[in-house]
């Protein structure tokens, strides 16, 4: 199990331009595997455009307290990059203005920024009809001072969207890190008892679920009633939905398939499931993504890779989403992720 | 040529059978596809029968599909190794029962 983000082992791959040589290189360079430009373009779906804009992602900071295997944030608590109130204030201006009908706050833990439940108060305020918290749910448990989030979700009527890789401790805690199983059993009982994700209950609560080696999420549906049965039974939990995401071959998980080999045959699994149905609704084409200094993404991925919007609006503070929409979508081979098998997106498939 | 007799790169190029053979590469595919599908067993079981078989006829491509199959369903490890249990058994006691037979005829001829 890693303790340490790539970052703070000087990895080579903490590096963005290091992991998108390695994604143009090999395969897609001597033609073994097509680039996902040229795969797009064989159903006219080149250049990938932005529809109207459906959905602003903020990532307040890339702190958190656990580091798991898969992580394509590269989080951990040795980050130290968290979103400044003077950019939540920049956010506000365009939560109170956009277009957009979810807001998706996400990390690292977001919990972890010392002005998180400032900004959920304000941003509450606006009125925005789907108001998402990706918690990692281990952090409800992690310190006394983060005890009474479910209650303070609650009161936002926050939209809870939390990662469980699996029904079972062994293969949550070989992803997540020893002990994550419990916490977040101990967690989603909390949230329960507060009405998160109880059958009827308007208070959402979504698990996302990925899987924890190299290979691809199954049937998401089927997922959900396997995951859904066994934690009924097992611990007496409720939950609504589950989205099952693709892990994207970029940073941490990146790294986890070159060092175990299995990165060529994970990029043939990908795009061998590529599906042209699920890039006409991959999740960059109505979402937005601002970094935690206030930058513009097309999705949370390539924030990672750093591939800044291609607008002449690059930062929060220049917001505008007229001149934002329509734009060409930022892409390399990492995309085949969210085009595999049914899609992927952070709400789950999308074909 | 491949200096090995199987090569797991192989396994991606399953469906070239049926360049030599279309028609009837096709009716083993279309077979093979609706074989797996959601009926009476559902798709995680047919999974793992198709993991014990895999292991009973040792085909190291059949071994590879359905431990990636398994993991992508959520199966896990421990589901699979019983399922290898139940191969084993069932191998075992093949060679077993015919003990039977020996001790017939042993009765038979030094009864």
């Amino acid at each position: 199990m890693i303790t340490k983000s790539l970052h703070k082992r000087n990895s080579d791959l903490a590096k963005s331009n290091r992991q998108l040589e390695i994604l143009s290189n090999g395969i897609f360079q001597n033609g073994e595997l097509p680039k996902f430009k040229d795969k797009i373009a064989e159903t006219n779906q080149f250049p990938l455009k932005t529809k109207k804009l459906e959905i602003l992602q903020i990532n307040v900071g890339y702190m958190c307290n656990q580091v798991c295997d898969h992580c394509h944030v590269d989080a951990g608590p040795d980050r130290t990059e968290i979103m400044t109130k003077e950019t939540m204030l920049q956010c506000l201006d365009v939560i109170k203005n956009t277009g957009a009908h979810t807001l998706d706050l996400t990390g690292g833990a977001p919990e972890m920024n010392p002005n998180f439940r400032w900004f959920v108060e304000e941003a509450a305020k606006a009125g925005i009809k789907d108001f998402i918290v990706r918690s990692n749910l281990t952090i409800i448990r992690a310190n006394k001072k983060y005890h009474d989030l479910p209650e303070f979700f609650k009161k936002h009527n926050v939209h809870v969207v939390s990662s469980m890789p699996h029904w079972t401790r062994g293969k949550t805690d070989k992803q997540r890190g020893d002990g994550v199983f419990d916490k977040s059993i101990q967690a989603l009982q909390k949230l329960n008892a507060v009405g998160y994700g109880m059958p009827e209950s308007s208070l959402k609560l979504d698990l996302v679920y990925n899987p924890s080696g190299a290979f691809l999420p199954s049937n998401q549906a089927s997922m959900e009633k396997d995951f859904k049965k066994a934690l009924l039974e097992d611990f007496g939990i409720h939950f609504h939905n589950l989205f099952a995401i693709t892990n994207l071959p970029i940073s941490r998980f990146l790294d986890y398939l070159i060092a175990s080999e299995n990165y060529e045959d994970y990029m043939y699994q990908l795009v061998e499931a590529y599906n042209p149905v699920a890039v006409a609704n991959v999740m960059c084409t109505n979402t937005l993504s601002v970094s935690w200094n206030g930058y513009l993404y097309d999705c949370d991925f390539n924030q990672m890779l750093e591939l800044p919007v291609n607008s002449k609006i690059k930062h929060i503070s220049e917001y505008n989403e007229e001149i934002l929409e329509g734009r060409d979508i930022v892409i390399s081979q990492h995309c085949y992720g969210c085009t595999a098998g049914a899609g992927s997106s952070c709400q789950g498939t999308v074909a | 040529m491949s200096k090995t007799y199987y090569d797991p790169a192989d396994l991606r190029k399953f469906g070239k059978i049926s360049d030599w053979n279309e028609e009837l590469g096709s009716k083993f595919f279309d077979y093979y596809n609706s074989v797996f599908k959601e009926g009476a067993l559902s798709e995680r079981e047919k999974s793992l029968i198709a993991l014990a078989v895999a292991h009973t006829i040792q085909c190291p491509y059949c071994i590879d599909a359905y431990t990636g199959d398994g993991l992508q369903r959520g199966i896990t490890k421990e589901e699979m190794m019983e399922a290898l249990h139940v191969a084993g058994a069932i191998r075992g006691g093949a060679s077993l029962v015919h003990g039977v037979q020996m001790m017939n005829k042993v009765n038979k001829l030094d009864g």
